[in-house]
């Protein structure tokens, strides 16, 4: 898939993985719209992608929201065209640090399921109509380790991710004849506020960097016609 | 015939009558039953524009209430927009009070939201032309954040956004929702496609169908947005060539077809611009065969864009029998099938 000109969508724009992700699409000539809930933050990633010559335009929101995904998808449409690519980066642990399931609220798996399962699903629902009737469209989820791995304390997150995962393939089974693409994709361990906040005690020096997990993604995305569909790939260790 | 007053749950179950011009015959049968009413080699085609948050309520400079209704996004990045005084949807639009006296350079302002008025249309004081003071960028997540959708008061409740889109929408570009498209779940778009019928989309900036004010209301609709994408002419070349039908969903796509064929001397290209055409009695389409359209009553302006696809006694039937059979009327309302 050729990216230029293309629009693109992507979730968690404002930081680590997304808002790296955004700058590589941008670099290879799509119109990016990214979202986050923090203006300011988003903003300043924005700006930074323009002021390196490309395109990008900051959507502030909440993809947990259900009042907010319209604003976010006909926003995003309205600034940058109709949505070619839309990339799921946005997400929560929930309470940090990470709880055993006996001690989870149920309202804070309630409140992940709705960042990381069904924020997508909606923001999916919104913009899949289109791509299915153009017949082309590509929709990608940012997984993890923890939607395979049964870790202790990683329990709402953990399955969020795999529910999320099989949200990919259950889209891909009904829409691959539309010409409507999904992967799922595993970045692996990066240096990232988020990892920071789940496992404090990590060895930062040890952990990928996100711009170059984001270019290995940016490739897999330039390539998604060869990717079976529905597919759930892995960046390795050596990103 | 009463209008809906709110979407149903069962758009599948929703009634559709099929008025068959060549024999004359009026057929009751339901959404469901649409893949069954075309043939392989028919194209389908669809306006995908999403539904904009047009309404904003807001206050001039001199704190009196205005609620404009944005029309549409002009070339240069104005509005076109019908303002209103105080009050809301709840009260009919031809009971609405005017909106404030204004002239070329007064500013309006709708939350965060400030616009400065560029032009008053000699037509109406209600029309005018609005340049928002926010860049393009901030503009649309804010247009989101302090707009909502333009209802009408025979709506029950207020309207969210998910309630006024097709489920195919793409760009921001329609005041109302292009409401014929409303009930085609994907379960009859997928079943169309299997049947070998294609479904092809083009984009068109539908304005707003009632202002309440009678000279306005007279002149509606304005000159609208359009895109027919390279696909869309693609996939109706495709079914003439062939000998199927091009069935519009809606009127605006008829006036996004037509009017694109005009520009070309009645051939249907990839093009996009604004059209001004008014189909009606006597319009003899040159690129659409057939029609699925909400149900309308007698006076409104769709009503007279059905005569280009069925004689008036077929039509005054059809009237007369969805009446008699409880066919509900407005956006969330049933349908019409002219093929």
């Amino acid at each position: 898939m050729d990216l230029k000109g293309r629009g693109a969508l992507i979730t968690g724009g404002s930081k680590g993985l997304g808002a790296a992700l955004a700058e590589e699409l941008a670099r290879a000539g799509a119109r990016v719209a990214i979202v986050a809930r923090g203006a300011g933050e988003l903003e300043q990633v924005a700006r930074r992608i323009r002021a390196a010559g490309f395109e990008a335009h900051a959507v502030p929101g909440d993809v947990g929201d259900k009042r907010a995904v319209h604003g976010i998808a006909g926003a995003a449409a309205a600034l940058v065209g109709p949505i070619e690519v839309l990339v799921h980066a946005a997400s929560t642990l929930g309470p940090t640090p990470l709880r055993l399931l006996l001690d989870t609220d149920c309202e804070d798996l309630e409140a992940v399921l709705q960042t990381n399962l069904v924020g997508p699903f909606r923001l999916t629902k919104i913009v899949a109509g289109a791509m299915a009737l153009r017949g082309s469209g590509l929709v990608v989820h940012v997984s993890s380790d923890a939607a395979v791995g049964a870790y202790p304390r990683w329990g709402a997150y953990s399955v969020s991710k795999a529910a999320l995962d099989h949200l990919g393939r259950m889209w891909a089974a009904e829409l691959s004849s539309e010409g409507v693409r999904f992967f799922s994709v595993d970045p692996g361990e990066m240096d990232t506020q988020m990892h920071a906040a789940a496992m404090p005690e990590a060895d930062r020096a040890a952990l990928a960097r996100p711009r170059d997990v984001a270019r290995r993604i940016a490739r897999l995305i330039a390539d998604a016609g060869r990717i079976e569909n529905g597919a759930r790939l892995q960046i390795g260790e050596a990103a | 015939m009463k209008p809906a007053t709110w979407p149903r749950d069962d758009a599948l179950g929703e009634r559709l009558l099929h008025l068959d011009p060549a024999s004359g015959s009026l057929r009751d049968a339901r959404i469901a039953d649409l893949p069954a009413l075309l043939r392989r080699g028919d194209v389908l085609v669809v306006n995908d524009a999403a539904t904009l948050p047009a309404s904003l309520l807001g206050h001039a400079e001199n704190g009196a209430s205005v609620e404009a209704r944005l029309v549409g996004e002009l070339p240069d990045g104005s509005f076109r927009a019908v303002l209103f005084g105080p009050g809301d949807w709840r009260t009919p639009t031809e009971h609405r009070a005017p909106p404030p006296v204004l002239r070329t350079g007064d500013r309006l302002s709708f939350g965060e939201l400030s616009a400065a008025v560029l032009r008053v249309s000699p037509v109406s004081p209600r029309l005018v032309e609005l340049r928002f003071e926010q860049p393009h960028d901030r503009l649309w997540p804010l247009l989101y954040r302090f707009g909502r959708p333009v209802q009408y008061s025979y709506a029950k409740a207020p309207l969210e956004p998910w309630h006024v889109q097709v489920p195919y929408a793409s760009q921001p570009w329609a005041a109302e929702m292009p409401s014929a498209g409303r009930p085609l779940r994907w379960e009859v778009l997928l079943a169309l496609r299997q049947r070998g019928v294609a479904v092809a989309s083009i984009t068109h900036a539908a304005g707003l169908s009632s202002t309440g004010d009678p000279v306005l209301d007279a002149v509606l609709p304005l000159p609208e947005r359009f895109a027919v994408p390279a696909p869309a002419a693609d996939a109706v070349a495709r079914a003439r060539a062939a000998g199927g039908r091009v069935v519009a969903v809606g009127t605006t796509v008829v006036r996004a077809l037509e009017g694109a064929a005009l520009r070309n001397g009645g051939r249907l290209l990839a093009s996009a611009g604004e059209t001004d055409l008014v189909v009606g009695p006597g319009y003899r389409p040159a690129i659409v065969d057939g029609l699925l359209t909400g149900v309308h009553e007698k006076g409104a302006s769709h009503y007279a864009l059905l005569h280009a696809f069925a004689p008036a006694g077929l039509l005054e039937r059809a009237h007369e029998h969805s009446e008699r059979n409880g066919y509900l009327t407005h956006e969330f309302g049933d349908s019409w099938l002219l093929l």
